[in-house]
């Protein structure tokens, strides 16, 4: 089907997302906002309004074939009309499916018409594994860029440069051609100085990486900073944000997220990953006619798009569907779940072949014991579970406290100065302790690693006794003094990281979440675990171990437990269930561990949610004021529709359209008037019987259309609903048909029906608004907007909050 | 200077029909060059890491083998213990292979570095030497609504090349940049000033 209303020549199409419309926040005023093209250009071979002296029944083919253009889109910071998108793309299937008889053209039509979304999956999941590989090489490089320099080639990061060179057991890091900058400018390493000049080069680094990057970010996308999941989560839900998921957000965040990552802040990039993800699947939709042109199939892209984004940033493909039907989409048809695991796969695999980590493995944390543990230990694994849900309710509470500050005080004037001093003092309270330099990823990767006779790290320092070690099988054994120094150490890092994650998250800089949750809770599991084999190896013959744990046996995995931690932490923050589950076993590659991941999981989520019921991302949402109607929560109260609806007892009559005695002045004159977004057109003002409802912007398009392009509109044309207008004299001016633009079925409800009912049909249908009659007759309208609004007021929170249309 | 063309030819392809190709163009040369890297000799290796055993010290073997041949009795070259510990000397010893791409390494780093100082450079382009070039050119002042780039069109009196366009390439690109630039204008209104959005 060729919509020839659509066909751009020079200006900007009006469906694509990248152009906006000034943001006046509501009202639209009659000289043309610019986003919709001005519509005295030449359009060879538009077809002329079906309108005018033509008296025929406008059916639902016409107007799908002549639209004009504008008709059927959205304003910026809008809800889309679910329903009339989908029944718009049903439309154009069965279109699609009677012309693919005709010929055989047609029916190849119809055969790529059907394949066209697996090859938008797999272009979104090549794009998608590609730019994750990108990040993962260049923010490896670009971190260990703090430390020194590879004289051997300065792309090099420490690991590679050190691969050919022939090192020696015991300095098993060190290599000659990896430069520290003391060594680099000083010619030695050791010493005070060298020690001073290497913390200098540190933070000067870490101070450039953030302050380009809240440069850029400001400079180009300024919709590139934060998270991204919670704009996301209610781009899904039906909202519009243009610019959000836009070509240059997807590269300004891309390359903000590798120097925000870079300067050692302590945020991570799979939340980002997820935007970076989401961009890619709106800037391939854009290739093909069935998704560019309809916004509930554009979202369906999205959510397989958002799976493939956390399937890189874990290498998690299941893991990646289940958070996208869990925490990042609206609606989940079945048919999306297919297809999303086809685009995580097809990322993970692009990923996996880019090869960033030198081990085919695409996280730098990849866990690869398997260690059983015993039914006992399921008691620290829970208290690592309560230890996840306190510190998630302590990290929402204060992380919102604190972008609330951001958000109504003078500090949030000085974004780039706030990004400054925090890079600051991240980066000066981080140098000095061993494990708050290193990236947070290898942080956590040696938390979760098992120590073996070959690891040289500080935290597998145990007292080995060599005459018993029987192969690779290592007992438990008393801590040696550099594991004493390392918990210290880890104690401190946690104290560290749990307050300055408060700080980082939601600057205006790409920031994550998953990562440092993650490294919190593996620093307090990996403290109780080697708590706990202490514990064991000294007292092998108290009753709760002597029935498993022997002198000799290799009982206590503190990895385990730092696995478990890590799961809690991050269970508490998001309050993800089965995603997080499967996403950490994915990680382990076993499922042994699923118990224990589990029980934590649960643990954490049980006390979050006595603390405070919402997640990081939702409380975020409802920070900013986005309408999100949320589909978890029941609506428990007892109001009915005719206390929620509008107007209320004193406020003036419902504004409604006549459908056959309002002339384009009256119109008009509404329009400007009031600000409302759609308005009823009922038979009647006497009788206030409803005939459909029309939308804002439509009226607006069609009726400057029909000014421009039709003979003998003028003010005092009448504008007729119908199909059958009234008949005129013949002195009067030509009536002005507008019935294709009216919505002929909108969804009503009587006053008496609870609001129980009314907000269950707004989340499963997707409504914009619903009409509200009384014995047949329209009384009132309640929109979404009045829904969130009543909603906050019965939860005792501000109405007032909810900022968007 | 492809770079700064760049962003332009960024904000027309949305109308553009060409920009399907343009994206499938840039995705292929992303992907190349880590698909067809050729594994050099350098780029795989067998590592052995066997620690102290008696009285010999620990040490790290790396040889260039292929996957196969990746144990501790093809690499551990001269075998520190005779004949008959050999066997409990492999035992202790752990061997893994390993592979990377140095081209994909170095195409990647080098691509990023190229964007990053692109970007620097069209920034500073923006901040320093636009409001110069724009206030001496009385065509073309800073706009600030849609009205004024319809009048500047008029007032240019360009003579309209075939084709009913009445405005030329370059133009175009200058109404793009302008609307580009008015978007983000609102953007970081709505970010930064009013904190509507994103805290």
């Amino acid at each position: 089907m060729d919509q020839k209303g659509y066909r751009r020549g020079s200006f900007q199409s009006a469906t694509s997302d990248e152009d906006m419309l000034e943001i006046a926040g509501a009202s639209m005023d009659f000289s043309m906002a610019d986003d919709d093209p001005p519509l005295d250009r030449e359009m060879g071979g538009f077809p002329t309004y079906n309108g005018g002296g033509m008296n025929g029944t406008s059916t639902m083919m016409d107007f799908l074939e002549e639209p004009l253009p504008g008709v059927g889109t959205y304003e910026d910071f809008n809800t889309i009309d679910w329903v009339r998108e989908k029944s718009r793309d049903r439309d154009r299937h069965r279109e699609i499916t009677n012309r693919s008889k005709e010929s055989t053209w047609a029916l190849l039509h119809s055969v790529s018409d059907a394949f066209s979304g697996w090859l938008l999956m797999l272009l979104i999941g090549l794009l998608a594994g590609s730019l994750a590989g990108l990040i993962d090489i260049s923010a490896h490089w670009m971190t260990d860029l703090k430390e020194g320099v590879c004289l051997a080639g300065f792309w090099f990061n420490h690991e590679h440069c050190c691969w050919k060179s022939n090192t020696t057991f015991t300095g098993r890091d060190k290599c000659p051609e990896w430069k520290s900058w003391s060594q680099l400018i000083l010619g030695h390493g050791e010493g005070a100085f060298a020690y001073i000049l290497n913390y200098f080069m540190y933070v000067i680094w870490a101070l450039m990486f953030s302050l380009l990057a809240v440069l850029l970010v400001k400079s180009f996308a300024p919709y590139a900073c934060g998270s991204g999941i919670p704009e996301i989560k209610t781009i899904l839900s039906g909202f519009i944000i243009r610019g959000y998921l836009g070509k240059w957000t997807l590269v300004i965040k891309t390359i903000t997220l590798v120097l925000a990552v870079s300067s050692g802040l302590s945020l991570g990039k799979e939340g980002p990953l997820v935007h970076v993800a989401c961009c890619c699947g709106n800037i391939l939709c854009h290739l093909f006619t069935k998704y560019r042109k309809n916004e509930a199939k554009r979202r369906e892209v999205l959510s397989a798009a958002a799976a493939a984004g956390v399937s890189v940033a874990f290498g998690a493909p299941i893991g990646g569907v289940l958070f996208s039907l869990e925490e990042v989409s609206y609606y989940f048809p079945l048919k999306t779940l297919w297809r999303s695991f086809f685009a995580a796969l097809v990322a993970a695999f692009t990923l996996r072949s880019i090869n960033p980590f030198g081990n085919s493995r695409l996280v730098l944390f990849y866990v690869e014991f398997h260690m059983p543990w015993h039914l006992l230990e399921l008691v620290p694994f829970i208290l690592l579970g309560i230890f996840g849900g306190l510190w998630g309710a302590f990290f929402i509470r204060s992380n919102i406290a604190w972008c609330r500050r951001r958000k109504t005080t003078r500090l949030g004037k000085y974004p780039v100065l706030e990004v400054f001093v925090v890079t600051a003092i991240t980066a000066i309270l981080a140098f000095p302790n061993e494990y708050t330099r290193m990236s947070t990823s290898e942080l956590i990767s040696e938390l979760f690693n098992d120590c073996g006779i070959l690891d040289s790290s500080q935290l597998c320092e145990y007292v080995n006794d060599f005459n018993s070690t029987k192969g690779d099988d290592l007992p438990d054994r008393a801590a040696g003094p550099g594991v004493y120094t390392a918990m210290w150490q880890l104690a401190l890092a946690l104290i560290m990281k749990v307050f300055i994650t408060i700080f980082t998250f939601g600057m205006k800089v790409p920031s994550g979440l998953f990562i440092p949750s993650m490294a919190v809770g593996a620093i307090a599991g990996r403290l109780l675990g080697v708590a706990v084999e202490q514990l064991a190896f000294y007292h092998h013959d108290w009753p709760i171990f002597s029935g498993w744990c022997s002198q000799g046996a290799d009982c206590i995995t503190p990895g385990l437990y730092a696995m478990v931690g890590a799961a809690a932490c991050l269970g508490g923050v998001t309050r993800m269930t089965v995603s997080l589950v499967v996403i950490m076993f994915e990680l382990t590659g076993g499922l042994e561990y699923i118990v224990p991941l589990m029980a934590a999981a649960m643990t954490s989520k049980w006390v979050a949610d006595a603390i405070g019921r919402e997640g990081i991302y939702d409380a975020h949402i409802r920070l900013n004021g986005y309408p999100f109607l949320e589909a978890k929560e029941e609506f428990s109260h007892k109001t009915r529709a005719m206390d929620v609806m509008r107007p209320r007892k004193n406020d003036p009559p419902l504004t409604v359209i006549t459908q056959d005695s309002m002339t384009v002045e009256d119109v008009e004159t509404i329009v400007t008037k009031t600000t409302y977004s759609g308005y009823p057109v009922v038979v009647s003002r006497a009788s206030q019987r409803l005939v459909g409802f029309v939308l804002r912007r439509d009226l607006i398009i069609s009726i400057e259309n029909a000014r421009k392009k039709q003979d003998g509109i003028v003010s005092t044309s009448v504008i007729c609903f119908t199909d059958y207008c009234p008949p005129l004299p013949p002195s009067s001016p030509s009536v002005l048909k507008l019935r294709s633009i009216l919505d002929l079925s909108p969804f009503t409800v009587t006053d008496e029906t609870p609001m129980e009912i009314v907000v269950d049909i707004f989340r499963k249908l997707g409504l914009r608004q619903c009409l509200v009659t009384h014995n047949g007759k329209l009384l009132g309208i309640i929109t979404k907007k009045d829904v969130l609004k009543h909603i906050a007021q019965m939860a005792n929170q501000d109405p007032n909050s909810i900022l968007f249309n | 200077v492809l770079f700064s063309q760049a962003p332009r030819m960024f904000a027309q392809s949305s109308r553009n029909p060409a920009s399907p190709v343009l994206l499938l163009v840039l995705l292929g040369c992303v992907l190349c060059p880590p698909a067809q890297a050729s594994k050099s000799s350098e780029d795989i290796r067998c590592k052995c890491i066997c620690p102290p055993y008696r009285n010999i010290s620990g040490h790290i073997y790396n040889k260039n083998v292929s996957q196969k041949d990746c144990n501790c009795l093809h690499v551990v070259e001269p075998m520190p213990v005779p004949g008959n510990d050999v066997e409990a000397y492999c035992l202790l010893c752990e061997c893994k292979y390993e592979e990377r791409s140095t081209t994909t390494i170095k195409v990647i780093i080098i691509i990023y570095l190229s964007v990053v100082g692109a970007l620097l450079l069209y920034m500073a382009f923006l901040v320093l030497v636009d409001p110069l070039i724009r206030k001496t050119d009385p065509y073309t002042q800073p706009l600030h609504n849609e009205e004024d780039s319809e009048d500047t069109r008029s007032l240019a009196a360009m003579p309209a090349p075939a084709g009913a366009r009445a405005n030329t390439v370059l133009e175009r690109v200058e109404g793009a940049q302008q609307r580009w630039k008015r978007q983000v204008q609102e953007q970081r209104k709505t970010v930064f000033d009013r904190h509507k959005m994103l805290s």
